[in-house]
């Protein structure tokens, strides 16, 4: 068992009445990648910030490589790369020069240019910080963040406002983080971009963890039957045909019928689950269309677990 | 220093999209500060490229205080005061060029490095917020002597003949320096506790306050001698008369004049470190 590279106990922030954060756990090993999801407010940046030594925590107590971050601050920047969800640099100061400063500040740095090329930002060396686009600032904020060769990088939304090629940059180089043993701390909106890239899924809402675990054990052995009809289906009559605790939902998608089959127990969704569906469907006279078996995503346990409703 | 990495650098298929996974060993962690001085350096060159390269912190700093000495001397406009006009302007627009730099020009630069989050950003970096300040001094420190360098150029071309003697001179540095440390720790205040819009619209209107009422162009004597005695508690008066009386009268400035830039930056310095917000 790995010690830990982050460890979040209890964690409390408060922002005058306001409760941003309430009573946080986690933890996060070096060599892996862990993600905080959670939607808008959920106290993703503030348990960030905090780990970053930016804001003082009102409760509980926060260990980056076994270090106080504000206490033991100068023992520990040099160790922790930091990548902000936005701004940074002088709009004045060009993308090379601002990371050969940032790689001046360490001891055995990483080539900047060499940086610059892998994250396809070469030709973008002398352009000035303002000049340059979203996607650009965003990836030489990457840079900055691990030119120093850190043991630990916390990354606030690193592919927010991306497109799909600087994204598949960014997580080419998370990749290549986590296999050098660096801890990597992310937060993300992108579903995608947590399942495909960590190891350690942490689900955030109202200031505390709702669930976590790897991406497999969140998304799991759960799946469900999906398929369309044009006309309406006798759904209760598919209910009854189903093992006992088998659900169907109906919904009204593109002026087709959707139904979602889905059964309480996961081991109960078997290939004799999905012949019921379809014998049912052949006894009914229904043709099911666009007919699979689909895994739970993290996005399905991300709303059933944080609501559907819209947050500002 | 920068090149020490010690990964085989090979980027050959260019044609392709460069992966980073057949490099493991770049990202190895190998964390570590570099030296306090190497990074105050760093940091040094990159205030003074970013001030430089600011058009209109460049107009503030160098276009200004140069097309004032210029005009001013050739244009019998303005009472200056007695002697060559160039002898009398010389003094205050040294004075001006100062200000434009440790007040002005410090005040919006790190004003707006705060609200891009520049400040917060390097508060990450092994660089102390000694080293970060430190740094900022010798950009502003390095502007000035470019600045002053091209107004005694510019003055001698116009005639200036200043009276110099080993005093005077150190009394010039010594008052350069006292009003940098003054104008620097009001700029800090502002930029410290006022937004950037804020702290750009008070920074041009104190220097155009300044420019007015201090004595730059002409000696405060000019005006009421109660308004006289009000503007004489302005650190650019004390660094412009106090350049004055060095430069065009061969004199010492009096004990008052050094006073009064010793308690600007006390009182701006005290409350700048108190107040300070890095975000």
């Amino acid at each position: 068992m790995d010690t830990a590279a982050l460890e979040v106990v209890d964690l409390v922030k408060h922002y005058g009445s306001t409760k941003a954060v309430t009573g946080l756990s986690f933890t996060a090993r070096p060599g892996a990648v862990t993600a905080l999801l959670g939607p808008n407010g959920a106290g993703k940046t503030s348990t960030i910030e905090i780990c970053e030594g930016f804001r003082r925590a009102d409760g509980g107590s926060v260990r980056v490589l076994g270090l106080d971050p504000i206490g033991d601050a100068t023992e520990l920047k040099p160790r922790v790369g930091v990548m902000p969800q936005s701004g940074g640099v002088p709009t004045g100061a060009r993308a090379a020069e601002w990371l050969r400063l940032m790689a001046s500040f360490h001891a055995s740095p990483i080539d900047p240019d060499l940086l610059l090329e892998r994250l396809g930002l070469t030709s973008a060396g002398r352009t000035p910080f303002r000049r340059l686009s979203g996607g650009q600032q965003q990836r030489l904020s990457l840079a900055c963040a691990v030119v120093g060769r850190p043991e630990i990088v916390f990354l606030d939304e690193p592919t927010a406002g991306l497109d799909p090629q600087a994204r598949m940059a960014t997580w080419d180089l998370v990749s290549a983080l986590r296999t050098a043993g660096v801890a990597v701390i992310l937060t993300t909106h992108h579903m995608e971009e947590a399942e495909r890239l960590s190891d350690h899924v942490v689900i955030i809402d109202h200031g505390a963890v709702v669930v976590e675990g790897t991406p497999e054990e969140l998304t799991g052995r759960r799946r469900d039957v999906r398929f369309s009809t044009e006309a309406p289906i006798d759904v209760d009559s598919l209910r009854t045909a189903l093992p006992e605790g088998g659900t169907v939902a109906t919904t009204l998608a593109g002026g087709r019928h959707q139904h979602t089959v889905t059964a309480d127990d996961p081991d109960d969704l078997g290939p004799e689950f999905l012949a019921t569906v379809t014998a049912w469907c052949a006894s009914a006279g229904v043709l099911a269309e666009d007919l699979r078996v689909r895994r739970r995503t993290l996005e399905d346990v991300f709303l059933e677990t944080t609501g559907r409703e819209l947050r500002d | 220093m920068m090149t020490e990495h010690t990964f085989g650098a090979t980027v050959a298929d260019s044609d392709t999209t460069p992966t980073l996974s057949g490099d493991p060993g770049l990202f190895t962690p190998a964390p570590g500060a570099a030296p306090m001085w190497r990074m105050i350096a760093a940091q040094a060159r990159m205030e003074l490229r970013v001030m430089l390269r600011h058009g209109e912190q460049f107009l503030l700093t160098m276009v200004i205080p140069v097309l004032l000495l210029v005009g001013f001397s050739l244009v019998n406009v303005l009472d200056v005061g007695e002697g060559a006009r160039v002898d009398a302007l010389t003094p205050g627009i040294l004075a001006l060029a100062i200000m434009s730099t440790s007040f002005t020009g410090l005040a919006i630069g790190t004003g707006f490095e705060r609200r891009y989050g520049v400040l917060k950003r390097l508060g990450a970096t092994p660089l102390s917020r000694f080293g970060l300040l430190a740094a900022k001094t010798l950009a502003v420190l390095a502007v000035q002597t470019i600045q002053v360098t091209i107004l005694c150029v510019v003055a001698v071309l116009l005639g200036w003949n200043p009276a110099l003697s080993p005093t005077g001179v150190l009394a010039v540095l010594v008052l350069g320096l006292l009003a940098t440390a003054a104008f620097s720790s009001l700029a800090l205040l502002m930029a410290g506790t006022l937004r950037a819009e804020a702290t750009l619209a008070g920074a041009n209107l104190v220097y155009v306050l300044l420019l007015g009422l201090g004595g730059v162009l002409f000696p405060t004597s000019n005006f009421p001698a109660p308004m006289e005695q009000a503007v004489s508690v302005l650190p650019i008066t004390a660094l412009a008369s106090g350049l004055r009386e060095s430069l065009a009268h061969g004199a010492l400035p009096s004990a008052g004049t050094f006073l009064v830039l010793v308690a600007w930056t006390l009182v701006c310095g005290l409350l700048a470190s108190r107040l300070f917000r890095w975000e």
